[in-house]
């Protein structure tokens, strides 16, 4: 996760993501890009000016005490604060070259797929939960479809717990497992980023290993943003730690230095323990 | 866009407007019906109609004096038995009774709930028409009495769960006894939804004509006291409507204006107190 | 609703035996007066039981099956009665819940909430409107519409099917069906809708996460979530629609016959108590026509438990498999 050796101080935020690894590609730019933006509930500013890259197969995380606002810029990267009556978000959030804010929000989603905080599986079978995207997007051809599903539960951990009953409910899963079944559907439409929203806060804790795990395996494919109220959780998975506090982005950088040699004031107090 | 993507986006614009169309189309039955009655009915509502018995077919200046009368007697019986009772029922359930006991009882009154006006029509006729030998006042306004006990009991009980306990405590802990606290604290905090719950239930009974059919029958002319037929609005409304005269189909759409207005007034303004009632209450 | 408050206020239930003095009266006063509802329920069972018992003891079972209808001959039998009762409720159906359940879905769903709330006042509106205002706009409104205009056109493109066949009478089993149909719109519509309210954010928007419309978000994810809610909304207005009496009867021809057209008329149990029993000229007669309303009371009663049943099971939650 880190590099060694001094590391020359950033200039701006933006360098401080580009990869200074010896046997690094040479990056073409950041796979998900934030530029000033600003996010508002009605006449409440919820979000101020928020500038912040996410480099390609890296996982970012996003911490900050409760109601800063990191909930609320995760979900702008995948336009579902649209379903939001009042909700406006101002700026621009560049996915490969385009602009996201503009042009078709499903196929956005198809691209930028989100795992919610609590595990909310349809009431389908697991078979048809990882199904769904694939068939609604036409992604598969019908005899392929068994295929996509075994492939995305075995990369969420899930395939041996019940490739012996995918016709079971969704329901029937324990908390843990149906979390791990809304990251393989998440997966099964083939995202080229996964937005994760506190996905472990209402599991157990070996239920959370388990995901931090497989979170490491996914990133090989996929570019993995993951908000998340648990330090040691940012510490554990996490390549970039951005660091939030009332609607502002304080800090961003490589989790060791946030950890260890945070540049502001209020991330070190986070860090320590000095509030929130 | 691919192909796929344009119909999918084509079914979703689709599918928006016609379960829109369907939601105006149910909507705009009330004003169809509205305006359909106000059109037809309109014309024949006079002073005569308010005020005179009905004629023969032919003869002009009926009206349906006895038959508004007649209604108000009627309701006025069903109210005065059915209300007190669900409301002390209510009051019970809500405040003194334990769960089992209440969840039977709430359960059988949901059940009379259920059970078609005409059945209950049936009952009355059972219970009091036969006994006494003819039709009266007393069994119509006992047929609407039981239809209008489950609405009263199940608003009472609503809107006294939502005295908060805070208020019921201010007054224990002053010396009030239980039954007391109830009476002057809780049930005047619940009382505007109570009476909106009231009003809505009285509503519905005066537009109700299967239980009448044969507990209050109906009257051409004045009937004295309760223990006679009586005409009603609603029955006459019938009567008048499969007749086979000009005349008679007249008075059915001016009866029927008046009822519907009597009903959706009624309903509206007992909406929008509970409406109000509920936003003070949240905000 | 109360925020401030807990919804269930948490109080001690005050059984008899703790309380004293005027608190025992106030509790044995409230008693009886609960009470009353339920021995007014007995009695409603009892009194449909007795006063049948002649005509049950003299058909037996066979009434439910027995097709003849004849108050002279003192032979009666309740099919076509049943018959009539079930098919126009059902064809109700047919018309009513894809209208309903798609109206209700636009209100709670896809409709801007000022909107959603103005149309569904509305619509609760219409269940106030009495029935005998509806058989009214029926007999004027609906009957010569279809008399001249749609039962021709049903007949000129169906005719050659049995259920079709003329004349075009105007009343009969369709417009009875018709009409049944804008009686129950306000039951499904605004159940449903309470039951697809209920639905949690996060199903919808899973959908919509994996790159779904709005409506495929709302017919893949809302939609199925609350389905017992949905189905428990037709059992209620069914129930309903069995029991509907005016409106009924004011259009549907009142013929005791069973017909396969639906253009013909037919007759409902409600239908045939409300015409016949203030005039029924014999004690059978009378006990017959008591007989059919209990077979009606059993049926709704059946049918309504049912839509509660599954309203309750609505309420819980996880249960939407």
């Amino acid at each position: 996760m880190t590099t060694m050796g001094a590391i020359p101080q950033p200039e701006t935020k933006r360098e401080a993501m580009a990869d200074t690894t010896p046997d690094a590609k040479p990056q073409a730019g950041p796979k998900l890009r934030a530029s000033n933006v600003d996010f508002f509930y009605g006449k409440f500013q919820a979000l101020h000016n928020i500038s912040i890259d996410f480099p390609e197969n890296k996982i970012t995380a996003l911490i900050g005490p409760s109601g800063c606002g990191k909930s609320t810029f995760l979900r702008t990267l995948n336009r579902i604060n649209d379903t939001i009556r009042g909700a406006r978000a101002t700026g621009e959030v560049v996915l490969d070259g385009e602009n996201i804010m503009e042009g078709d929000v499903t196929e956005l989603r198809r691209r930028v797929g989100m795992v919610f905080q609590r595990p909310n599986p349809f009431p389908k079978s697991i078979f048809d939960n990882i199904a769904y995207g694939v068939r609604i997007n036409g992604m598969a051809r019908r005899g392929q479809i068994h295929e996509v599903v075994e492939r995305s539960l075995r990369r969420a951990a899930l395939w041996e717990e019940v490739k012996d009953k995918l016709n079971k409910s969704a329901y029937a899963l324990s908390g843990g497992q149906q979390q791990r079944l809304c990251i393989a559907r998440a997966l099964a439409v083939d995202p080229e980023v996964l937005l994760l929203d506190e996905p472990c806060s209402a599991l157990d804790p070996i239920a959370t290993s388990k995901i931090e795990e497989l979170l490491l395996g996914i990133k090989e494919q996929c570019t993995l943003i993951i908000v998340t109220h648990n330090m040691q959780q940012a510490a554990r998975v996490a390549d970039f730690t951005g660091f939030f506090l009332l609607g502002k982005l304080i800090e961003v950088n490589k989790t060791d230095i946030i950890f260890k040699t945070p540049a502001k004031k209020e991330t070190e107090d986070y860090i320590t323990g000095r509030f929130g | 866009m691919t192909l796929r993507r344009l119909w999918r986006k084509a079914v979703n614009d689709v599918m928006l407007t016609m379960t829109g169309i369907c939601a105006v189309l149910t909507a705009s039955a009330l004003f169809f019906i509205l305006g359909y009655l106000i059109w037809n009915g309109s014309t024949s509502l006079d002073w005569n109609f308010f005020t005179k018995l009905p004629l023969s077919p032919g003869e002009s200046g009926g009206g349906m004096a006895n038959a508004i009368v007649g209604s108000a007697k009627i309701v006025f019986l069903g109210a005065l038995i059915g209300v007190p009772v669900g409301f002390v029922a209510g009051v019970f359930l809500s405040e003194f009774s334990g769960k089992t006991l209440a969840n039977t009882i709430r359960f059988t009154a949901d059940l009379l709930n259920g059970v078609p006006s005409i059945v209950i029509g049936i009952l009355a006729w059972a219970l009091i028409v036969v006994p006494t030998r003819h039709f009266s006042a007393w069994a119509g306004g006992f047929a609407l009495s039981l239809m209008v006990i489950p609405v009263t009991l199940r608003a009472t009980e609503q809107f006294l769960g939502q005295v908060p306990l805070s208020l019921r405590e201010g007054a224990l802990a002053l010396g009030a006894s239980k039954w007391k606290s109830v009476a002057t604290v809780v049930v005047p905090a619940a009382r505007t939804g109570i009476m909106t719950g009231i009003i809505l239930g009285v509503a519905r009974i005066s537009g109700e004509t299967a239980p009448l059919l044969f507990t209050a029958l109906n009257n051409q002319y004045w009937s004295k006291g309760f223990n006679e037929p009586t005409a009603s609005l609603p029955v006459m409304i019938y009567n008048r409507a499969i007749s086979a005269f000009d005349d008679f189909h007249r008075q059915a759409w001016a009866a029927g204006l008046v009822l519907l207005a009597l009903v959706l007034v009624a309903n509206i303004a007992a909406r929008m107190v509970l409406a109000k009632g509920a936003a003070a209450h949240r905000g | 609703m109360a925020t401030m408050a807990p919804s269930v206020p948490v109080r001690a239930r005050t059984s008899f035996r703790n309380v004293r003095g005027g608190d025992q009266i106030a509790y044995l006063i409230t008693f009886l007066f609960a009470a009353s509802i339920l021995l007014v329920t007995v009695l409603l069972i009892f009194e449909l039981w007795v006063k049948s018992k002649l005509a049950i003891h003299q058909f037996g079972f066979s009434f439910l099956w027995t097709s003849t209808w004849d108050p002279v001959e003192g032979q009666f039998g309740a099919l076509p009665f049943i018959y009539g009762t079930i098919v126009t409720s059902i064809l109700g159906l047919l018309i009513s819940v894809p209208l309903g359940v798609g109206a209700a879905i636009y209100l709670s769903e896809l409709a801007p909430p000022r909107v959603s709330n103005a149309l569904t006042f509305l619509v609760e509106l219409l269940a106030a409107v009495p029935s005998v205002v509806f058989g009214l706009l029926a007999i004027f409104a609906l009957v010569p519409a279809m008399r001249l205009y749609v039962q021709p056109a049903l007949i000129r493109a169906f005719g050659w099917s049995p259920f079709f066949k003329g004349p075009a009478y105007g009343v009969g089993v369709l417009t009875a069906s018709m009409v049944l149909a804008i009686m129950m719109f306000p039951y499904i519509i605004s159940i449903s809708r309470e039951a697809l309210m209920q639905v949690p954010r996060e199903q919808r928007e899973a959908a919509l996460a994996l790159g779904a419309t709005r409506w495929e978000a709302t017919w893949d994810a809302v939609v199925p979530f609350a389905r017992l809610g949905i189905v428990g909304s037709v059992f209620l207005s069914l129930a309903r629609a069995l029991g509907e009496t005016m409106a009924v009867t004011m259009v549907i021809g009142n013929d005791p016959r069973i017909a396969s057209s639906i253009l013909a008329p037919g007759y409902t149990i409600a239908a045939v108590i409300a015409n016949e029993f203030s005039e029924a000229t014999s004690d059978i007669h009378q006990s017959a026509l008591v007989a059919l309303g209990l077979v009606l009371f059993m049926i709704t009663i059946i049918l309504n438990g049912l839509g509660q049943l599954l309203l309750v099971l609505t309420a819980k939650p996880g249960t939407a498999k």
